[in-house]
């Protein structure tokens, strides 16, 4: 009943080719943004801020880097871990070598390492497809890792062989460290996730959108209209890690504030990051949202909603419960609806549209 | 389709052996060089061509017998890779499958039998009777994973595009993983090796003016993975459900056409990969523990099936022995030069660097791509 | 429809050989494209039509012969190369972009003509976005010529294969081409959809003046639409020249109904 589009015509192409075109659309994310904005920070505890909705923003920071990559170019990455690493180390020396530098500067410069570097291990995607570029993206996985340990000067030399998080303010208030308090980062960190999200879906919408699409549905008919493969290819993966390295400098400075990144970095957190990338929906930037809220979401659900409810569970078996149930997930989601969570939305809303009635 | 395999024993030569000489021709120049550039004096000792390029060589030749036992842990290595890299094989043959989960099937399927054994224990059976009881159990949990993935997995994916079914065996390994950790705990377990009768203990070799060592479980892993791949290859070449699975492998629809069941099929690849899984489980888990730390070595297969292709079982053999014994030298005679532990990502480098060669592998012909 | 005048060579290809491996898909073949022409290209299947065209944008590399287009002759062209030059075309099995709707499609094919960079893109306002307006318009006046309005937002991979063949044209025609290569354009098409599908051909020839080469066989189709006719057999070329004239060819004759030994 509420949710109808007629009667809103759209004179313009720019009106057409709007990212939300119909009105509803527009009041709803509106909505969104003014409850992240203003209503979580004056409502919600640290707990909520630092274990549900901190992890979930880093997380679809990284979907959406991931998505770029292989749900709108078709190219499997096993590297996300290693590029979010990069951006975290590079962050870190940023932040050392400039002091004075506003972190949240940093955090944002710090992606374009992770892209330069993404790039480089995406040269061999251009005579390497499928599966084999997988494993390629394998090799960027442990070199990287393996950097992380022996390269002493990454990590300052401490003794930790760990990040130490500085404390920095912006405008006088302190945003990273240990007396930062969890809403100022929750903040930085959303204006950071909401900035990148407008400029993906920018990017996507446009003439570089569409490239990328055509090199994933059809590669050789690509090329045929002109588009040349390895420039094409290779700002994917430099946009896609970009993405990923904001996202792993966030991770750092704005949820762990600091620790051993050898663990956080690994392969299991790229394969994490792809599972929500499969689940939310290959090629959706919703759904990277959806995938991060569920993936990131689910442990913490199953760890504490489970004993609230009054079933006692071990913090070891909810472990294990969560892999069982990601698993059996994807599986469910690839026979049911390959699409994901994002083509679940789209359906609800196109039943929205017509509701009450059934056509 | 392989070339080695379609060709007839008439053939002169087998596809694959062009390339391997054309590799070793390569190696001997390179060898060549280095020795041209040591001996003309442009690398110096102490300089850092001369410690990258000439004194790993030099320490071989000076000591062999160091040689020797990195060669023979690089190719006990390999036999294992091989052996994962096998289980993708067979799969990837019979259903275009790139099953992701064989490295987890070889920790689900060594955990399987440890902990059957330990269950038995507590009823009173212990010993060797209790160990092949344990196998049989086993193999009759990998017939029932091989069953519930036709059913659950594979039959609803049918016709769906390989990348799909490429992710829901990552679905798989999570789903195993959960599983195990959930029946078996998160612990390492120690092998039953003795109780399945597979020989300890290690054989001491003075060959070479030095001591070579050979511990008597490899010796062992490398004669069953010989055995084991003989009656794969005669599998597939000699029986009737061999040539079902050939003719899978090539086109499901034209299989399907000519009445060949699809479900039965994949059953028993599953179940063949499942067994090859447990092989391998229980060879690599008398190496060190069974444990799901496993499942990052077993990644290593991944670059062993590139380099021998995703359809060879000869491949897989050579892929592996190639990874394994590249691996070990690279880390024993140039880790120090880079600070160590250099084996985590050697492989990948090694496969990607033949990638970017040879984009079709060792073994696979020359992709022509139509439109 | 034009009539072939004897007019400026816009493709010439010249003693063309092409082998994979052994096998010789194209062997010493020499033709040529007159601008403002449709050209079909006829054969048996296994004839190296396909290939040809493949040749002609750069896909394969023959390893005999010379290309010449647009009066250079080309060495080793790579395929977007060739669209640069100013050839697009469509495929046998349709080679749509199946995820992406029919608009987006067709505007992958202005792609070469977009020029605002990445940096404008990332805010799509500004130069980038009066860009995308202007092919938006470009775009939709091909849409209205192709008959395709109703489809404008649905993804290509849910049409039925008659539409999902002309928005194939729509997006090589998007590329505003010089010559265009269009393979087995009504293959699997009903009668109805085929006629269609002749007048959009008809028409983009008269409109636009695109050089038209074409790979066909429905006979009728091609004896009405082409001004000349090259007929390949076994990778030779076994006649050229007028629908008329080649209709009479003992060889091509032949070479469709088979010899009596």
């Amino acid at each position: 009943m509420f949710y109808r589009e007629a009667g809103q015509y759209k004179t313009t192409y720019a009106a057409d080719m709007a990212v939300f075109p119909i009105r509803q659309d527009r009041i709803g994310i509106a909505l969104i943004l003014l409850i992240a904005f203003v209503g979580i920070p004056l409502t919600a505890n640290e707990f909520v801020i630092n274990s549900i909705m901190v992890p979930f923003l880093v997380f679809a920071l990284a979907a959406i880097g991931l998505n770029i990559l292989t749900g709108y170019t078709g190219l499997i990455s096993l590297g996300t871990g290693a590029f979010m690493g990069v951006g975290a180390y590079a962050c870190y020396k940023l932040t050392t070598i400039f002091p004075d530098l506003n972190i949240i500067v940093c955090i944002l410069l710090s992606g374009f390492f992770a892209a330069a570097i993404g790039a480089l291990f995406g040269l061999p995607s251009l005579r390497i497809k499928g599966f084999y570029l997988a494993v390629a993206t394998l090799a960027a996985q442990f070199f990287l890792q393996w950097c992380f340990v022996r390269v002493p000067w990454l990590y300052n030399y401490n003794a930790s062989g760990a990040i130490e998080v500085p404390q920095r303010e912006v405008l006088g208030v302190i945003v990273t460290g240990a007396r930062a308090a969890p809403e100022v980062k929750y903040l930085v960190l959303l204006s950071i996730v909401v900035l990148l999200t407008w400029i993906a879906s920018n990017i996507i919408h446009g003439r570089f959108g569409r490239m990328w699409m055509a090199v994933r549905d059809m590669d050789i008919a690509a090329e045929l209209m002109g588009i040349r493969m390895l420039p094409t290819k290779l700002l994917a993966f430099a946009v896609s890690s970009y993405y990923c390295g904001v996202a792993g400098a966030c991770m750092m400075f704005l949820w762990y504030g600091g620790g051993e990144a050898s663990d956080a970095f690994n392969i299991n957190q790229s394969f994490n990051v792809l599972f929500m990338v499969i689940i939310g929906g290959l090629g959706s930037l919703v759904g990277s949202f959806f995938g991060a809220a569920f993936i990131s979401g689910l442990p913490t659900l199953l760890k504490f909603g489970l004993p609230a409810i009054g079933i006692p569970i071990g913090g070891a078996f909810a472990e294990h419960l969560t892999h069982i149930f990601v698993g059996g997930l994807i599986i469910f989601f690839l026979i049911v609806e390959p699409h994901g969570l994002a083509r679940l939305w789209q359906i609800a809303k196109q039943k929205l549209r017509t509701w009450p009635f059934p056509y | 389709m392989s070339t080695a395999e379609a060709a007839s024993p008439a053939a002169a030569l087998p596809g694959w052996v062009m390339p391997v000489a054309k590799t070793l021709a390569v190696i001997a120049g390179i060898a060549a060089l280095i020795f041209a550039l040591v001996a003309s004096g442009i690398a110096p000792k102490g300089s850092w061509a001369h410690k990258i390029l000439a004194a790993p060589f030099i320490e071989m030749r000076e000591m062999p017998d160091l040689l020797v036992q990195t060669l023979w842990e690089g190719a006990v290595a390999g036999i294992l890779y091989a052996l994962i890299a096998l289980g993708f094989v067979l799969i990837f043959k019979a259903s275009g499958v790139f099953n992701f989960a064989q490295g987890i099937m070889v920790v689900f399927a060594g955990l399987t039998l440890v902990g059957t054994y330990e269950l038995l224990g507590r009823v009173g059976l212990t010993g060797m009777p209790a160990a092949y009881l344990a196998l049989l159990v086993t193999l009759g949990v990998m017939a029932l994973l091989a069953v519930s993935v036709e059913r659950f997995v594979l039959r609803p994916l049918v016709n769906q595009p390989d990348i799909i079914l490429f992710m829901a065996t990552f679905g798989l390994t999570y789903l195993l993983i959960g599983i195990g950790e959930s029946i078996f705990g998160g612990n390492p377990k120690v092998m039953i090796t003795s109780q399945l009768g597979l020989p300890r203990g290690a054989i001491d070799l003075n060959i070479l003016g030095g001591r070579v060592t050979l511990q008597k479980i490899d010796i062992a892993a490398a004669v069953i993975a010989t055995l084991m791949i003989i009656a794969l290859a005669i599998f597939f070449q000699k029986t009737r459900i061999g040539r079902a699975l050939r003719a899978v492998a090539d086109s499901h629809k034209a299989a399907l056409s000519v009445g060949i069941s699809l479900n039965q099929i994949w059953m028993i690849v599953w179940f063949a990969a499942g067994v090859v899984a447990l092989v391998t489980g229980i060879m690599w888990g008398a190496r060190s523990d069974v444990s799901f730390g496993l499942q990052t070595i077993a990644l290593k297969a991944l670059p062993v099936l590139i380099l021998g292709g995703f359809t060879s079982v000869p491949g897989a053999i050579i892929g592996g022995l190639i990874i394994g014994i590249g691996e070990k030298i690279g880390e024993f005679y140039w880790g120090p030069l880079l600070g160590g532990a250099i084996e985590s990502w050697l492989a990948y480098v090694i496969a990607l660097g033949f990638l970017v060669f040879r984009p079709q592998g060792l073994f696979g012909d020359k992709i022509i791509e139509r439109i | 429809m034009s009539t072939a005048l004897p007019g400026e060579t816009l493709l010439a290809v010249e003693n063309v050989s092409l082998r994979f491996g052994g096998v010789r898909a194209i062997s010493d073949v020499s033709f040529d494209v007159v601008k403002g022409e449709i050209r079909a290209i006829i054969g048996p299947n296994g004839a190296g039509k396909t290939s040809m065209l493949n040749c002609i944008n750069g896909f394969y590399h023959p390893q005999e012969g010379a290309i010449t287009f647009k009066g250079v002759k080309r060495p080793k062209v790579k395929p977007h190369e060739a669209a640069v030059g100013g050839i697009a075309r469509t495929f046998q099995n349709v080679a749509l972009f199946k995820g992406m709707t029919t608009l987006d499609n067709i505007m992958v094919g202005r792609t070469l003509k977009m020029h605002r960079s990445f940096f404008w893109h990332l805010f799509r306002n500004g130069p980038a976005m009066t860009e995308e307006i202007e092919h938006r318009r470009k775009v939709e006046q091909i849409i209205d010529f192709l008959e395709i309005e109703h489809i404008r937002k649905t993804p290509v991979g849910k049409l039925p294969y008659g539409l999902q063949k002309r928005v194939e044209l729509g997006r090589a025609l998007a590329m505003e081409p010089d010559l265009l290569l269009l393979d087995e354009p009504m293959a699997g098409m009903n009668l109805e959809e085929k006629e269609d599908m002749c007048r959009f051909i008809l028409d983009v020839n008269n409109t636009y003046g695109t050089t038209i080469a074409l790979i066909e066989h429905d006979m009728g189709v091609v004896m009405d639409l082409s001004d000349r006719v090259v007929v390949l057999e076994y990778g030779r070329k076994i006649a050229d020249g007028t629908p008329d004239a080649v209709k009479k060819d003992q060889t091509v004759i032949d070479a469709y109904l088979g010899v009596a030994h």
